[in-house]
């Protein structure tokens, strides 16, 4: 198959703790299968700085919980023809949501003030701004696929890839479900 | 307690009739609920507040089914069967009711499966796997509920709660303490230990743990579970059930 032919695909890591891009890792021998029908176009696993202006499918890990979340997922939707939510931090908010149920300065107090000894304050640089609420990806765009699991397994991706590469809409609630 | 008008005791004259759920042609005591007709025929219709052995509540709705010549869809556990009835158990329509009322469900409290001590092994979940519920379009309501770890051996974790009411079913009418209760309205709505004190405290409980078992969710649990290890079993009900009407 020419390169040309190839689907591109972009991923990204908003508010999650990694484990769905290593679920994605984890597909093993498989990437070289992968690689043969796709390109890897932007993500934390290659190089590319920069998000290309048209993707075929974008895949989102972790909750929307900065202004710099919401942004990547403006702009992923803006240049993904087809979007998936991967893993429940995405799909549902799951463990980044739950900081929900406290006020946001009672958070940021907890976590750089009252169990900090050595300098004490609130970043006021180098970091995003919070969200006061975090939201699950299809509460800020458009979504057109859930795949629930924290992480999904590796077999999961798999199969939601392999039917995406045959051109079918793949029906994840087959195979994973919210903790999977 | 009150409960919806369901002769789950039949008398000596009970009229046999026959109906039809989706495409099968079954017999039925006329005093059956459609639920327990439809489960006896190995036909599936989801159900949450329904407990085999306790009172019939009606609460929940998803086991909502569409009888011909009805407009409404009506609950498969408190409607009893009449001859000649044709019932659907899976529209479009009725799956688009049962995937609404799982979000709303999940969208109410705050449910967190990954790190839930029931995740893998909750009612709740299994439903939203089985109505094909993948993610929830309304609002998150992010309310803060309380959760009570004064009991000795069990806690309850309102922020897992779905208002089932099978916790005060099996308490009042098994176990026959009726140390649980419901009290507030609407999305307020809550169940309480005795007049709403710790659970701890509470002078009716004889720490059987049949709510905790009966339970669909991760709301009661045992003490010392981490995310996971709750599994719990409530085949014991219709056994006991039976054991009391005996008496
Ligand atoms: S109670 Fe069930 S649905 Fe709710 S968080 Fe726990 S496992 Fe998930
Ligand atoms: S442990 Fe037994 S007595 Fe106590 S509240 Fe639960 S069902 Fe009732
Ligand atoms: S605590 Fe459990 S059994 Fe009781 S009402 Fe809530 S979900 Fe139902
Ligand atoms: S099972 Fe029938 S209303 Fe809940």
């Amino acid at each position: 198959m020419s390169e040309a032919k190839k689907i591109t695909l972009a991923t990204a890591w908003l508010d999650g703790c990694s484990g769905c891009h290593m679920s994605f890792l984890d597909l093993d021998q498989r990437l070289i299968e992968l690689a043969e029908k796709v390109d890897v176009v932007y993500s934390p696993i290659v190089d590319t700085k920069a998000l290309p202006d048209a993707v075929d499918v974008g895949i989102l890990e972790g909750a929307v919980s900065t202004e710099e979340d919401l942004h990547k997922a403006r702009m992923f939707r803006q240049r993904c023809q087809f979007l998936i939510s991967l893993g429940d931090c995405a799909v549902s908010g799951n463990v980044p949501s739950m900081r929900n149920m406290f006020d946001l300065d009672d958070v940021l107090d907890r976590a750089f003030v009252e169990n900090v000894q050595a300098q004490p304050g609130r970043p006021s640089e180098s970091l995003p701004t919070l969200l006061r609420t975090v939201l699950p990806i299809h509460h800020v765009v458009q979504v057109d696929l859930f795949v629930q699991g924290c992480p999904p397994s590796a077999d999961t991706i798999w199969q939601v890839l392999t039917e995406l590469m045959a051109g079918n809409t793949p029906d994840p609630t087959q195979f994973t479900r919210f903790g999977a | 307690m009150t409960h919806p008008p369901v002769a789950s005791n039949p008398g000596p004259k009970v009229r046999v009739v026959t109906l039809k759920i989706d495409d099968h042609d079954v017999g039925a005591r006329e005093t059956d609920s459609i639920l327990e007709i439809a489960h006896a025929n190995g036909i599936r219709i989801p159900a949450l507040c329904y407990l085999d052995g306790l009172s019939t509540w009606g609460a929940c709705r998803l086991c909502m089914v569409e009888i011909e010549g009805v407009s409404k869809p009506v609950s498969a556990c408190s409607t009893t069967a009449s001859e000649g009835m044709k019932i659907t158990t899976n529209s479009e329509r009725l799956k688009r009711y049962r995937r609404m009322i799982l979000e709303l469900l999940f969208a109410e409290r705050n449910h967190v499966c990954s790190v839930c001590v029931s995740n893998g092994h909750c009612e709740l979940q299994d439903l939203a796997a089985e109505c094909g519920m993948d993610h929830v379009r309304v609002p998150y309501r992010n309310a803060t509920y309380n959760i009570d770890s004064s009991h000795d051996l069990f806690r309850v974790d309102h922020n897992r709660c779905v208002v089932c009411t099978r916790c005060v079913r099996v308490c009042d009418e098994i176990e026959g303490a009726h140390t649980w209760d419901v009290m507030g309205r609407g999305v307020n709505c809550q169940v309480i230990t005795d007049l709403n004190q710790p659970w701890g405290d509470s002078q009716s409980c004889t720490s059987c743990g049949k709510c905790v078992q009966v339970c669909p969710t991760g709301a009661l649990v045992k003490k010392g579970t981490a995310a996971g290890e709750m599994e719990k079993h409530d085949d014991f009900v219709p056994y006991l059930a039976q054991m009391r009407k005996r008496q």
